[in-house]
């Protein structure tokens, strides 16, 4: 593993496909994965099969449906799409991240100047 | 919700699995595709994109492992391709598979049978109204039914005075039998077996009449007493049988001994009267017990059962039954005092009563059946142990592959679940017949034991020990099995992955414990089986072959004069006898009031003292009166030790006679002579004629009790309600009976159609708890001495074919087979040996506990003991022999070749 490139933590690859489908429109897996590295400045390391179980998970919990559809380049793939369930959750959990960010952050610079 | 959602959704994704796998590949070529495409146009070549592609998505494989975990059920996906593989590989060692299934079969099946016994007999709730709440009152601790019996006015007594009961009922136990009353009008005539209860009897039990109703409080007083029943309810299987189910009969008259009785009901078929209180026989119908001054004075009568108050405890009750037992004691010179008998209450609950005699034997069933089981696991983990040390290797490659150890282990025990689970369905069809076989046996005394069913309890007892015994006989070899180290198993040639010292250790110690158990169990089934032989041997005081029996109850029709009716059943009785005797093949034929090993009638106990000696508390001593013709006593060849038997001329004679047995005579003239002493029997004087053997009236176990003979003609005693006509024949018994009965009809043409009996069949009735335990446990013994002979015998013929070079090496170098055999066989001696030490120990031990089912042997007794070290013995030779002469026609050559 290269040391610029950040794991990703249990979970937020999910609430990361739904805010991309949500600022998108409907994708294909390989639009999100090639989105998410994009945005991120290739700075995540992302294992593109990990995209696919994500989108599985989304989709059995109701937030985001699939559709096969054609591509840009005529090509027949799979289209996701986040459903309103799925806004709903993806506010919910942009809220929940930007809290916990928000509190690990001053605990970490807190616990900082302690130590030294 | 949002979990169950996605549970749901797994559950549709694994269903559709195939479907999914399909979509899902489209899917990622696509993706393949596309990221190709997206790579060329970033300048690569079409392999290097291509290349580039597949390592960003990190593997097709491996994203299509990713996308099923997430999306199916992956636990039970892996168990599915576990199974799929441990069918094959068992389909590759059909043997090994068949041997397991076959005696998991035969363990689960032999262990469900004894459940459900058990369950039958000791845990299934009685079908009553809170059944816990039922005790038995019994009148005293004698066994003696006449003593266990209470007066009508003790049971009213108790009924007023008690606080701890809801309610007492009593039925009036002593016609129980095979036929006491004739019912005619209706069909063919027929003797039913009629049973007297008090009103409250089936209400205080919860039973409710499948149609029709119950008897009402005042049927039940307007009783005459004696006889004469105005109503009747019918059992369920009664109205089957008789009245082919015609529910119309409600309502309607039938006819009891010649009187008119109106059947007013019709019991459920899950009341089951005769199951419980007297096995083996049939209840056809229920009638009235008056408590009335009448019934009063027929002195103990009834058979008690009370109902706990709710909350109120068997200790309560019984401390509260023993003050009001002594607040009515009988005080003679009161008003009323002379015919009230004593109580004494003794409460046990009713589980205890009618089949608590029983719960020791079942006990021992269950641990006999428990240690084959055992045996059964212990067998076949020594089984999949050596097939272990065989796929070490394939083990071995899957862990260097990367398996995880949980992995290995799950695979492992899917395979051992599948066996043990396919050997319970063999079991379960095992079971089914087996139970059918127990609950078909019509010869027994075994209360309850017609109520052993299969039944959902069943498939819950056989699929929890299809589990258990999959768990236990599977985990010890794949825990071993998964921690095998690759490094060392794959160094190791195919042929040369021998056991570590370790592990053949292991199945050694398997086999001792096979061999151990087995011996407990060989000791156990041995200490019954002489128990059963000696209690077969006890002199019963009578011949049973050849001989059978008949009710032939004269007609209890009205006389003017109790001398007028004596006068016409003797003529009756005559005339059976004159016919009977000239069939052809009747050597000799008689007639009693009571058969022994029969039935309750033997119960009656009477006063018998010899004429001028004083009694402590009343006339006499206890006796059992048994009322018989003159050729009864030849008819069953019930030696005469002193003096003479009946005689014709004893029936004419001015001075009325007795016979008494052994038993008798010593209590009443210790150290004199029997012969012409006078007796005094309920205060008549009868003089002594003869002695004769003790009869062992109330079965093998019992020894006999106070007993004297009187003659159907005795003017005092003679009127005999029950009559059996006892017909010796040349050869076998029941080979007579059509001529029999075609007598019969000769000398009565209205004697209802009553089947015979044959008194070996009572015998064995009266032994058939005994045979049916030495049965079982023999049957558990023997199977695990064949299951302890195959262990030795595959660890033995496992380790010489390990050892095929060795043996040839050997043999090279100049030893003999002779020697070669005899190796092997000492090493099998050793197993047995060290086997049989512990099975001697744990045998000790087990047969202290079986002390109390043991008859005329002790637990200790050495050649049991000996027998089945012996048996075990052997069966180890046997089973080391064949190895040991493999091991001794090695071709050295040939072992050394193979090398």
């Amino acid at each position: 593993m290269t040391d610029d490139k950040l794991d990703l933590i249990q979970g937020t690859l999910d609430v990361m496909v739904l805010q991309t489908l949500a600022a998108m429109g409907p994708l294909h897996g390989y639009g999100v994965a090639r989105r998410i590295e994009q945005i991120s400045g290739n700075r995540i390391l992302l294992n593109q099969g990990t995209i696919y179980a994500s989108l599985v998970r989304l989709q059995h919990r109701g937030w985001i449906r699939a559709q096969w559809g054609t591509s840009e380049n005529n090509r027949k793939a799979k289209f996701y799409e986040i459903t309103r369930r799925g806004l709903k959750q993806l506010a919910s959990e942009t809220e929940y991240w930007q809290r916990l960010t928000d509190v690990v952050g001053r605990v970490l610079s807190t616990a900082g100047k302690e130590v030294k | 919700m949002d979990a169950l959602r996605e549970w749901l959704a797994r559950v549709v994704a694994f269903v559709r699995r195939r479907n999914r796998d399909q979509d899902f590949d489209q899917e990622l070529s696509s993706h393949l595709d596309l990221a190709i495409q997206d790579n060329i146009r970033r300048g690569m070549s079409e392999e290097e994109a291509r290349r580039s592609a597949l390592i960003s998505l990190g593997g097709m494989q491996q994203a299509r492992e990713l996308h099923r975990e997430t999306r199916g059920l992956p636990l039970l996906d892996s168990i599915l391709q576990d199974l799929r593989y441990g069918i094959r590989t068992l389909r590759s060692d059909a043997s090994l598979a068949v041997f397991a299934v076959l005696i998991i079969g035969l363990g689960v099946g032999a262990s469900s049978v004894v459940f459900n016994v058990v369950n039958a007999l000791l845990l299934r709730p009685f079908s009553f109204r809170d059944p816990e709440r039922l005790v038995w009152i019994a009148n005293g601790t004698s066994t003696n039914l006449s003593s266990q019996t209470v007066q009508v006015v003790n049971l009213q007594e108790l009924r007023a005075q008690s606080r701890s009961f809801a309610g007492v009922a009593g039925f009036f136990p002593f016609f129980i039998g095979h036929g006491d009353v004739r019912l005619t009008g209706r069909g063919e005539p027929e003797r039913v077996t009629v049973v007297p209860v008090t009103d409250d009897f089936f209400p205080l039990l919860g039973v409710q009449p499948a149609t029709g109703r119950l008897f009402t409080a005042d049927e039940c007083r307007s009783g005459s007493g004696d006889r004469g029943f105005k109503t009747a309810l019918l059992s369920h299987g009664f109205w089957q049988r008789h009245f082919a189910s015609d529910p119309a009969i409600v309502g309607r008259p039938i006819v009891l001994d010649g009187e008119p009785a109106t059947v007013v009901g019709v019991l459920p078929e899950s009341f089951d009267f005769a199951g419980m209180f007297a096995p083996g026989s049939r209840v056809d119908l229920f009638v009235p017990f008056p408590l009335s001054p009448e019934s009063n004075r027929q002195g103990n009568t009834l058979a008690l059962i009370g109902r706990l108050k709710a909350g109120v405890s068997l200790e309560t009750a019984q401390v509260e039954a023993t003050v009001i037992g002594g607040r009515i004691q009988p005080r003679p010179g009161t008003p009323g005092g002379d015919w009230r008998n004593g109580f004494t209450p003794v409460l046990t609950s009713l589980r205890d009563r009618v089949s608590g005699t029983l719960r020791p034997a079942l006990l021992v069933l269950t641990g006999a059946v428990a240690l084959v089981m055992l045996i059964v696991c212990v067998n076949l983990s020594s089984l999949l142990l050596a097939r272990g040390s065989a796929r070490e290797r394939e083990m071995a490659i899957r862990i260097a592959l990367g398996a995880g150890r949980r992995r290995l282990i799950q695979q492992m025990l899917t395979e051992t679940l599948a066996l043990s689970c396919s050997g319970s369905v063999l079991g379960l069809v095992l079971a089914a017949a087996g139970t059918r076989l127990v609950a078909g046996f019509e010869a027994t005394s075994v209360a309850l034991l017609q109520h052993v069913r299969v039944d959902v309890q069943t498939l819950g007892f056989a699929l929890t020990a299809a589990l258990l015994t999959g768990l236990v006989f599977g985990l010890g070899p794949a825990l071993r099995v998964s921690a095998t180290d690759p490094h060392g198993a794959l160094k190791r040639g195919e042929h040369r992955a021998s056991d570590g010292r370790h592990r053949s250790r292991t199945r050694g110690a398997l086999v001792v414990s096979e061999i151990a158990l087995a011996c407990v169990l060989l000791t156990g089934a041995g200490l019954l089986m002489r128990s059963l032989m000696r209690v077969l041997d006890v002199k019963l005081g009578f011949q049973a072959d050849h001989v059978m029996a008949i009710r032939v109850d004269p007609a209890r029709a009205q006389y003017p004069t109790r001398e007028a009716r004596a006068a016409a059943q003797t003529t009756y009785l005559a005339e059976v006898l004159r016919h009977v005797r000239v069939v052809p093949g009747v050597e000799t034929a008689g007639l009693t009031d009571a058969l022994p090993l029969g039935e309750n009638y033997g119960w009656r106990l009477w006063s018998a003292g010899a004429k001028g000696q004083v009694y402590e508390g009343g006339r006499g001593l206890p006796a059992h009166p048994r009322i018989v013709d003159d050729g009864y006593l030849s008819a069953m060849r019930i030696p005469i030790l002193a003096g003479r038997s009946f005689a014709p001329a004893d029936i004419a004679s001015a001075e009325p006679v007795v016979i008494v047995n052994q038993t008798l005579a010593r209590a009443l003239w210790p150290g004199q002579d029997p012969l012409g002493q006078v007796v005094i029997i309920n205060r008549r004087e009868r003089r002594v004629v003869g002695v004769v053997q003790d009869v062992r009236y109330f079965g093998h176990e019992r020894s006999a009790e106070n007993e004297f003979y009187l003659l159907f003609s005795d003017k005092n005693f003679g009127s005999g309600n029950s009559t059996d006509l006892v017909v010796r024949s040349a050869g076998p018994a029941m080979e007579l009976a059509p001529r029999v009965r075609a007598a019969l009809r000769r000398a009565d043409a209205n004697l209802p159609a009553t089947e015979f009996r044959t008194l070996p069949n009572l015998v064995d009735k009266a032994t058939f708890a005994r045979r049916f335990v030495v049965w079982l446990t023999g049957g558990f013994a023997v199977f695990a001495l064949v299951l302890a002979a195959l262990g030795i015998y595959g660890v033995i013929s496992y380790s010489v074919s390990r050892r095929t070079q060795e043996i040839g090496i050997r043999m090279a170098l100049g030893a003999s087979p002779g020697g070669v055999q005899a190796r092997v066989l000492t090493q099998t001696l050793v197993l047995g040996v060290v086997g049989m030490i512990f099975g001697a120990a744990g045998s000790w031990v087990a047969a202290r506990a079986l002390r109390g089912l043991l008859f005329g042997i002790t637990f200790s007794d050495p050649a049991t003991y000996a027998g089945a070290l012996a048996l075990l013995a052997v069966a180890a030779l046997v089973a080391g022999y064949l190895p040991a002469r493999r091991a001794s026609r090695v071709d050295p050559l040939w072992a050394l070749r193979a090398e």
